[in-house]
């Protein structure tokens, strides 16, 4: 096992970070001119990146997969983005904000990268607002905030429900202002395929896939940043984006990355439930509405079967027989309860009997208390667009009815290891954004998805990835011609050869379902030692099924969507074993992953904080070897570590 | 349910291109309209042909990308729906569907029907932003703004970039998404700054990029996804007239 180093700066939490820029490396502006960066990723962690490091100085070449960067799944976050700014006065300090994220984690992050986190929560928000984006006011004329789970204090500061959308312009805004200024050049529909790791360990490059002339295409940089998301759509359904794909990420730990904690996987409490086979994703409806919507499902088994036969609507069962079970179990938190807590207390009730829905698989979230409280009007200046995009896609209206929901793979808390500087165990290999695995532990809260990504790029990698670059100054451009660059591309090409070659009858989303189903069975919100072990077995046979029978039609030049979907899916089918792997060998319970012997009598999650209190860093060793386990232990100095507690204040 | 298809197909920019006919049969009614394509896709591919190419990702509404001109209306039929959030129970069982690209000049077909949307990139470059760089900007509460303004330049915000008013306007007009992104800035304190000079250099690039004049048809209105209001176009007028005059 290698010994790991996080690079943690010595002295007090609230000073680590300042004492860390206090102290890191420069380079001159006429020397950042000699200097190559490339990102990979136009989502908030590489917008806003790529635009700081362009501001900076330095030569940035950027990389997105659609047609352009505004495109990147950053844009659909809906509820909002957190700070401890503090501005409604109800007791929030950055200490708050990082102490409320370590918890919502179950302690399973590193603290120092959270503290930082919390730390430029702030900037944030001042950055954004310089920038335009019409974040929601009060009357005054100053910013709203509201609520979101896991938190006490409202702190989540939003653009109606398309925050994300408004954030991602911003950093879009920033990024075309660079492109504009030539310190930035776009590369569009573009999809990366490998590393390029030199033979003194460095990363110094990516080999991409055009995807409209099919030709593989070489980049080199001094130093190279992946912010290419998450890894979810190994599930098949998810709320990510349908090219949303986690092959950049595999392929950097096939060149040597670290991959780490891969089996924390955020599963969404308030998506739209699955309705049908041919379903090509799952819609989420953001956490907000739980500030103001009440979750239940019937108290009586017959309710609830009548419910599902529509003998009976959800209005005609009187208050006495409605089961609100989140209020129920976590009195404190009540329908504001994090994220995997929800989830899981939904999936409780279902498995019970107790679900409505056709497949009684969902649950009800209703306005009908907060109508009358408030008044209709209220709660459509709040909740109108979800309130539409809800009846557009199952014709039904939650003012009279309420929302039925179903928890569905969101967000990935796992992800390639870094260190404080968020550079991977190769050196100038650096990760942003969900892509890293740092500061979300087990579990993350709602509005910090956003956050983290811009605090990753506006805020912390322009100056760790200087502090890399300040020793790169003399080093010269480099070449692409060379055998680590023949090799990479050989690589690539000898993948897309033998997936052409298959010649097999099988669609690649047959294959891409099969592998959603025995993830979401197997390696979903409840996990089982034998239902992982069963579930890597499948994934095996699925695997050797895919190469033996997949068919991608067509030319490998020129567009060919079915050979882009190939090379994601044949990746994630490496990916979901791996997954597999962490969530068997991982024996407790934390945040999002919940193994059913590891767990309370009245079923909530117990972690073994005495031997897995460490973060678990895969790294490959050969296609036919077992991923070697390597640890990072996690120190909590400046938080007590407890049971996860949701019941009381 | 079932449907008969009318598709453009289109090998490649310089190709003729033509429509070709198809039918999907048993089509659940709360399918979306991408997964009816999904399936004609998945059933071409089992035949060894040639799937539909389109563009897609999000899948609710947001990112912008999908872009099919379905029945003579971009996005389709429903009012204030991207063609990502729309459904097959908005259409009669046996109706004929005709699927199109976006065609406007500046909107060169790729493939079927991928169109090329960077001319919207390039007009963003030419000023559709506040030229901040991270960092040393003030407390964010510092400059309050009237709800009703931070409102207002939040429904210009709202636009996706998907190039339905582009489409939908005979003039092939720009007008609507240039006009979002200067009245989002034109509104805000923070954007007053630069007012002048993002109104003149993003109506240059628009015209430069070959995109018609505005005739006042409304149809980007009536089209557009996020029902963009046309007040905005009124609003660029007047700061465009505003920024010429001195």
């Amino acid at each position: 096992m290698t010994k790991i180093d996080s690079k943690i700066p010595e002295g007090p939490i609230a000073e680590k970070w300042t004492r860390y820029k206090e102290h890191q490396k420069l380079v001159n502006p006429a020397n950042k001119r000699k200097i190559d960066i490339i990102v990979v990723g136009t989502g908030l962690a590489g917008s806003s990146a790529a635009a700081s490091l362009g501001e900076m100085g330095f030569n940035v070449k950027v990389f997105c997969i659609q047609d352009s960067p505004r495109r990147a799944h950053s844009i659909a976050a809906q509820g909002g983005i957190n700070a401890a700014k503090n501005y409604p006065n109800d007791g929030d300090t950055i200490y708050r904000l990082f102490y409320d994220t370590v918890k919502g984690g179950d302690y399973r992050s590193r603290e120092s990268n959270t503290y930082r986190l919390a730390e430029v929560s702030n900037n944030i928000i001042d950055q954004c607002v310089a920038q335009g984006v019409p974040f929601a006011r009060e009357y005054s004329g100053y910013l709203a905030n509201r609520s979101f789970g896991g938190a006490l204090v409202s702190r989540t500061f939003y653009a109606r429900g398309q925050t994300g959308q408004q954030l991602l312009l911003g950093a879009y805004g920033a990024l075309s202002k660079e492109i504009k200024r030539g310190s930035v050049k776009l590369y569009t529909r573009r999809e990366m395929l490998d590393l390029v790791v030199m033979k003194d360990g460095r990363a110094r490059g990516i080999i991409v896939r055009n995807l409209f002339t099919g030709e593989l295409e070489r980049y080199s940089a001094h130093a190279v940043l992946l912010a290419t998301g998450g890894y979810g759509n190994v599930y098949f359904l998810s709320t990510n984006a349908m090219t949303s794909n986690g092959s950049a990420a595999w392929r950097a730990y096939k060149r040597g990355a670290y991959f780490a904690n891969p089996c924390y996987v955020q599963i969404h409490p308030t998506c739209i439930p699955v309705h049908g086979e041919y379903q090509s994703k799952l819609t989420l409806m953001s956490e907000s509405l739980r500030n103001d919507g009440r979750i239940w499902v019937p108290k009586k088994k017959e309710d609830a079967e009548r419910i599902r036969k529509k003998e009976l609507r959800p209005r005609d069962i009187p208050e006495e027989d409605r089961d609100y079970y989140l209020e129920r179990r976590y009195p404190a938190f009540g329908n504001l309860a994090p994220r995997d807590v929800s989830s899981r207390a939904a999936k409780e009730r279902c498995d019970a009997g107790y679900g409505v829905g056709p497949t009684g698989l969902a649950v009800f979230l209703d306005l009908k208390d907060a109508i009358a409280r408030l008044g209709k009007e209220v709660i459509k200046a709040r909740y109108g667009n979800l309130i539409d995009m809800y009846e557009r896609i199952t014709g039904e209206n939650a003012y009279e009815t309420p929302f039925m929901i179903y928890p569905a793979v969101h967000y990935c808390m796992g992800g390639l290891w870094v260190d404080y500087e968020l550079e991977s165990n190769i050196p100038g290999l650096f990760v942003g954004g969900e892509a890293n695995f740092s500061d979300h532990g087990a579990n993350r809260l709602g509005a910090s998805a956003i956050m983290q990504g811009l605090s990753d790029g506006y805020f912390i990698l322009p100056y760790t990835m200087q502090n890399y670059l300040a020793d790169q100054i003399t080093v010269g451009p480099i070449p692409t011609n060379t055998s680590e660059f023949d090799e990479a591309e050989k690589d690539v090409q000898a993948r897309i050869d033998r997936l052409m070659a298959v010649k097999g009858k099988v669609p690649v989303d047959t294959f891409h379902k099969k592998l959603g189903h025995i993830m979401w069975e197997h390696v979903g919100m409840a996990r089982n030692r034998e239902g992982l072990k069963e579930g890597i077995k499948m994934i095996q046979e699925l695997r050797e099924d895919f190469w033996k029978n997949v068919r991608v039609p067509g030319n490998p030049m020129g567009i060919n969507i079915e050979l882009e979907k190939a090379l994601r899916v044949a990746d994630f089918l490496e990916l979901g074993e791996l997954m597999a792997r962490d969530a068997l060998h991982r024996e407790e319970s934390a945040g999002g992953h919940f193994r059913e012997e590891y767990q309370t009598p009245d079923g909530e999650a117990m972690r073994n904080d005495k031997d897995f209190m460490y973060v678990a860093a895969w790294e490959y060793k050969g296609d036919d070897k077992e991923p070697a386990l390597n640890k990072e232990e996690l120190n909590y100095e400046y938080i007590e570590v407890k049971t996860r507690n949701y019941k009381t204040a | 349910m079932n449907f008969k298809l009318k598709i453009w197909r289109q090998a490649s920019p310089n190709d003729k291109g033509q429509f070709v006919d198809y039918e999907v049969h048993d089509i659940s009614s709360d399918a979306s309209f991408l997964e009816m394509i999904d399936i004609l896709n998945d059933e071409l591919v089992e035949k060894g042909e040639d799937p539909i190419a389109f563009d897609h990702d999000c899948r609710e509404g947001i990112c912008g990308m999908c872009s099919m001109f379905i029945n003579g209306h971009p996005h389709g039929p429903e009012a204030a729906t991207t063609t990502c959030q729309l459904h097959m129970r908005k259409f009669k069982d046996g109706e004929t569907i005709v699927i199109e690209p976006w065609r406007a000049r500046p909107f060169p077909v790729i493939k079927d029907l991928i169109v090329d949307r960077s001319a919207f990139d390039e007009i963003i470059r030419a000023g559709g932003f506040i030229s901040v760089t991270t960092g040393g900007v003030p407390d964010a509460n510092a400059i309050p703004i009237k709800k009703e303004v931070a409102d207002l330049a939040m429904d210009a915000a709202a636009c996706i970039g998907c190039g339905a008013c582009v489409a939908a306007c005979k003039n092939a007009s720009a007008m609507l998404f240039v006009s979002a992104k200067v009245s989002q800035f034109a509104l805000l304190p923070q954007g007053k700054v630069e007012a002048k000079d993002r109104v003149k250099s993003m109506v240059a690039k628009m015209d430069e990029l070959g995109f018609g004049n505005c005739t006042n048809t409304y149809a980007c209105e009536a089209e557009c996804p996020k029902e963009i209001s046309i007040t905005n176009i009124a609003r660029m007028n007047r700061q465009f007239i505003g920024a010429k005059l001195g």
